[in-house]
């Protein structure tokens, strides 16, 4: 069953296309995350599911119910915002039950939805305080509540945790995960943190310039990501590529060849092509001599950060980073060997960028 | 930033300069160009401000005197009955304008927030009367409100013959004819800083307001207003301020007239103090005036700086 | 709009909206009638000062003129009576020049020094003055009026020129009452340059001078522009401090102004008086019309002097 349902959506600001033909289904209880950087139109695409924005063509059903005519409040959506927007005026109690006063619910429901929000936000004790009077981490609580008690099934959350320090955004992102498994919602999660995607989605939806790049489950996208973007997007530190030339079982950049033997090509592809490999499926040292593809260079720069540690060293003329062990002792100047296996390298066209 | 010791002699900075140049140099060239400043400071608005309270106890009349009457002058001031027509006009003109530049200057804001076509234009329009001053306000509105010629005239002659607006030479109303001008002059500029208030309200909260459903109305007057505080306390400043000051306005409308129905207390003072030779009473009613501005600005200074102690 | 052959079908694209919807007639009705009550006096104003007094006397202010005629403005530049002097408006337009630009130039060039100083190089006290500047632009005029006669008369002695009655006594009066805004509004703007800067050419063995004039000046060039607006405004449309510190030779555009509209003798003449009306409000609305934005800034800026 479809919980939203976007159709042919187009959105124009004047002459400018922020949305072009999007086309996207969200199941029944997923946990769907709108991901890319700033300007992607993701936050526009969330703005136009909430009839905050009109669309300039398409539609848009929620529960099989087209409601692309329709305002905000009556299209059976929760939304949190990244800036809270909590009522700063009124009490923490107010600002959770201010919609549902205002749709004429019976009082003794207001409060007893109110009383479930905040128990399962543990927010009781802030009930009678006003937002001032609240830490960011328990504002967002609030403003998550107040999507809460309306009582839906779609949940829109704008980059909820954007606005919080490192730590709290962590704490936080776990409670999401929490509430969903909860309450079952559906959740569209707008984000730019690719941790918060891979770690908070069911799927995945990478936006560029008002389309989505690929659409699939965190697993999906790390593993095998649909365009060169995609790759180079998803990952910290992220994917090196090396520019080349595919011929058969072979890759061939510069003088360096490597074999492909183990890459699952959609269809037999040769000629010019990129191959990006992740910089934690490089290995050094003794398991370096045991992969299919292995190259001999010099340690250029190492970035120690704790737990493992970034080595930059040449591989055929182009800076190639390695992700290894932070334990390992390394330093510029070191002859390393290392090795990785093209089955676990993603291969694009040169000219589409698209995944081979 | 230079912070340098106050207590140096000039000859100790001579031999600074000679030595090094150094923060203490610099800084004395600092307090060389602030001088205008700490002059203007000192001499005009802390000494000019209590020479003339000091002298509102004296008998000066043609010329200021240091012969002190206590409070006869107050005493006298306050049984004036032009005085105290000049403070029920002021009254009277203060409250409404007050209560008409905050109704008319937010329903226009709110108007012009609501993404309308032409906003410049009519922005344009109701800000343009403030470029205008009040010499030239009082005298188009004294035109457009004369009796033979003007609105009265018009409607009369539109066919409704017993028609009879004539503030301006009506003696009960007179100070209504003149908050219509001064309302026409100030309310633009109320829009604006109202419109800027609104401008600055978290778009998110309109957003939610939606989600959750508010008639746009009722956001306005149960989340918008109560976040604008601090746009209405500073507008609520500029306008009582500019109130107690009005003088230009009523001296090119209505010369203070009918008789004496229009008088206000900045147009008492000055004609006290110029005309009338009578120099203390003037300066009676000008500490009065004073005594007024700060009953308004103590409670709003300490509101505004009183919590946070670093000037 | 829906149609069968798509699978999904209802309402699809924007929602068709009705141009006339109660909510829109409000909207624009309300906005639409406020904006005759505020545009009618300049229509007023120029209708008027274009019709002949016979045409006036007709009766209806709101009328256009039928036979238009540049007469009074003519009139009220070049012959309207102020007492016993017949030469117009002019003399008034021209005082006000002189007033106006040594007034700007001086306010503005103290000041701006003023919220340098207090921006980037307090010192002991420096506050202290700042702070009775700023509660300075609250005390009424009236109340410091009479002192600054009496200042002006002193030091005009004392130095052997006539300060009180002439241009330049005004014009010191106009540099002491524009002092408190134009410095709080530079020293807000001098505060928001980064501190880095300032540094930096204190590294580079730059004096006070030196970084106001080579740093601090070219790039604040803005709020200089707000600055001037607020102040030709301001001091243009000035009626108090003309009156008590100018004389009649000396009296500035507005004062004469008034003087022309309200003398008691002669026969009210209606289109001259509008006429002379809107030549003095010329100046402002031509600095409204032009600085759009700015002006909006600089008002708000000066909104505290009240």
């Amino acid at each position: 069953m479809h919980s939203v349902e976007i159709k042919d959506l187009d959105l124009n600001f004047g002459s400018v296309k922020v949305l072009q033909g999007l086309n996207l289904d969200i199941h029944d209880g997923e946990f769907l995350v709108l991901l890319g950087a700033s300007g992607c139109g993701k936050s526009t695409l969330l703005n136009c599911i909430a009839g905050l924005l009109e669309v300039s063509d398409g539609q848009i059903f929620i529960k099989d119910d087209n409601v692309t005519w329709k305002e905000p409040s009556e299209r059976g959506i929760g939304m949190v915002f990244q800036s809270y927007a909590l009522y700063p005026q009124m009490t923490v109690e107010g600002n959770l039950s201010f919609g549902l006063k205002n749709a004429g619910t019976p009082r003794d429901e207001i409060a007893k939805r109110v009383a479930r929000a905040a128990e399962i936000l543990q927010i009781e004790p802030l009930l009678k305080r006003k937002p001032g009077a609240l830490s960011g981490g328990q504002r967002q609580r609030v403003a998550i509540g107040r999507a809460l008690v309306r009582d839906v099934d779609v949940f829109l959350f704008d980059e909820p945790l954007s606005n919080l320090d490192a730590k709290l955004r962590a704490d936080l992102r776990v409670e999401i995960k929490r509430l969903h498994q909860q309450l079952q919602n559906t959740i569209i999660y707008v984000t730019h943190d690719q941790v918060e995607a891979m770690t908070l989605a069911d799927r995945i939806a990478i936006m560029k310039g008002g389309a989505i790049q690929q659409l699939a489950s965190p697993e999906e996208i790390y593993n095998r990501p649909g365009n060169k973007y995609v790759a180079d997007f998803i990952g910290s530190p992220s994917m090196n590529f090396l520019e080349g030339v595919l011929d058969g079982d072979a890759f061939r950049v510069g003088d360096q060849t490597f074999s492909t033997v183990g890459y699952n090509f959609k269809s037999t592809a040769s000629g010019q092509a990129s191959m990006g490999v992740r910089p934690e499926h490089v290995v050094i040292g003794d398991a370096a001599r045991a992969m299919p593809n292995t190259v001999d260079t010099t340690v250029d720069i190492v970035e120690p950060m704790g737990s493992d540690t970034l080595v930059w060293a040449p591989v055929a003329g182009n800076r190639f980073r390695i992700r290894i062990d932070g334990q390992t002792a390394i330093s510029t100047g070191d002859q390393i060997t290392i090795g990785f296996d093209a089955a676990r390298a993603s291969f694009f066209d040169a000219g589409t960028e698209l995944r081979l | 930033m230079a912070i340098a010791d106050d207590a140096q002699s000039p000859s100790a900075v001579q031999r600074e300069r000679t030595q090094r140049p150094n923060r203490l140099f610099k800084n004395m060239t600092a307090k060389i160009a602030s001088i205008p400043m700490v002059a203007t400071a000192l001499v005009i608005f802390v000494g000019c401000t209590v020479w003339t309270i000091v002298h509102s106890f004296t008998n000066s009349r043609l010329l200021p005197r240091l012969e002190f009457v206590g409070f006869e002058q107050y005493e006298r001031l306050w049984e004036t009955r032009r005085w105290l027509v000049s403070i029920e006009n002021l009254a009277i003109y203060g409250v409404c304008s007050l209560i008409l530049s905050f109704v008319i200057g937010f329903t226009l804001a709110a108007l012009l927030d609501r993404k309308i076509r032409g906003e410049a234009v009519f922005r344009t329009i109701f800000l343009y009367p403030f470029a205008l001053s009040f010499i030239v306000t009082g005298l188009v509105w004294q035109w457009i409100l004369n009796p033979q010629f003007g609105i009265q005239s018009v409607v009369q002659r539109w066919g409704w013959e017993s028609f009879a607006f004539d503030p301006l030479n009506n003696a009960d109303i007179v100070i209504y004819g003149i908050l219509i001008a001064g309302i026409w002059q100030g309310s633009g500029f109320i829009m604006v800083l109202m419109l800027a208030g609104l401008r600055g309200i978290d778009e998110d909260i309109w957003k939610a307001s939606r989600v959750d459903g508010i008639p746009v109305w009722k956001t306005y007057v149960v989340v918008i207003i109560p976040m604008m505080r601090p746009v209405f306390i500073t507008a609520l400043v500029i306008i009582t301020s500019g109130i107690i000051k009005v003088y230009d306005l009523v001296v090119a409308q209505t010369s203070g007239g009918p008789g004496i129905a229009s008088e206000v207390p900045a147009k008492y003072v000055i004609e006290k103090m110029f005309q009338s030779q009578n120099l203390a009473q003037g300066f009676a009613a000008s500490t009065m005036m004073l005594l007024s501005v700060l009953i308004v600005l103590i409670p709003w200074a300490y509101l505004e700086f009183g919590g946070k102690k670093r000037g | 709009m829906a149609d069968a052959t798509v699978s999904m079908t209802g309402p699809r694209g924007p929602k068709p909206k009705r141009r006339f919807s109660p909510t829109n007639i409000m909207l624009y009705g309300t906005l639409f009638v406020v904006a005759v009550y505020y545009a009618l006096p300049l229509y007023v104003m120029i209708v008027t000062s274009l019709k002949g007094m016979p045409e006036i006397r007709l009766g209806n202010v709101f009328a256009p003129p039928v036979d238009i005629t540049f007469e009074p403005w003519v009139k009220a530049w070049a012959e309207a009576c102020t007492g016993i002097n017949c030469d117009g408006l002019s003399r008034g337009f021209w005082n006000s020049v002189q007033i106006l630009v040594p007034s700007v130039i001086l306010s503005i060039a103290i000041a701006s020094v003023n919220g340098y100083a207090l921006a980037n190089w307090k010192f002991k006290g420096s506050e202290v003055f700042f702070t009775i500047l700023i509660f300075g632009a609250f005390i009424p005029y009236q109340v410091m009026i009479y002192p600054i006669v009496i200042i002006l008369r002193e030091t005009g002695g004392f130095l052997g020129v006539q300060l009180m009655g002439s241009i330049w006594g005004l014009v010191i009066v106009h540099t002491i009452f524009g002092m408190p805004i134009l410095t709080l509004l530079f020293r807000n703007y001098f505060t928001s340059v980064p501190e880095e800067l300032f540094k930096a050419a204190r590294v580079d063995g730059a004096g006070f001078w030196g970084i106001y004039f080579r740093i601090m000046l070219p790039m604040s060039l803005p709020i200089f522009v707000v600055a001037i607006i607020l102040q030709v405004t301001g001091i243009w449309n000035d009626f108090l401090f003309g009156v008590i510190y100018t004389k009649p030779e000396t009296y500035p555009m507005t004062v004469q102004l008034n003087n022309i509209v309200n003398s008691v003798q002669g026969v009210k003449e209606y289109n001259v008086n509008m006429a002379a009306t809107l030549l003095t409000g010329l100046v402002p609305l031509a600095i409204y019309f032009i600085s759009g934005k700015l002006f909006v800034r600089g008002i708000a800026a000066g909104a505290v002097k009240g």
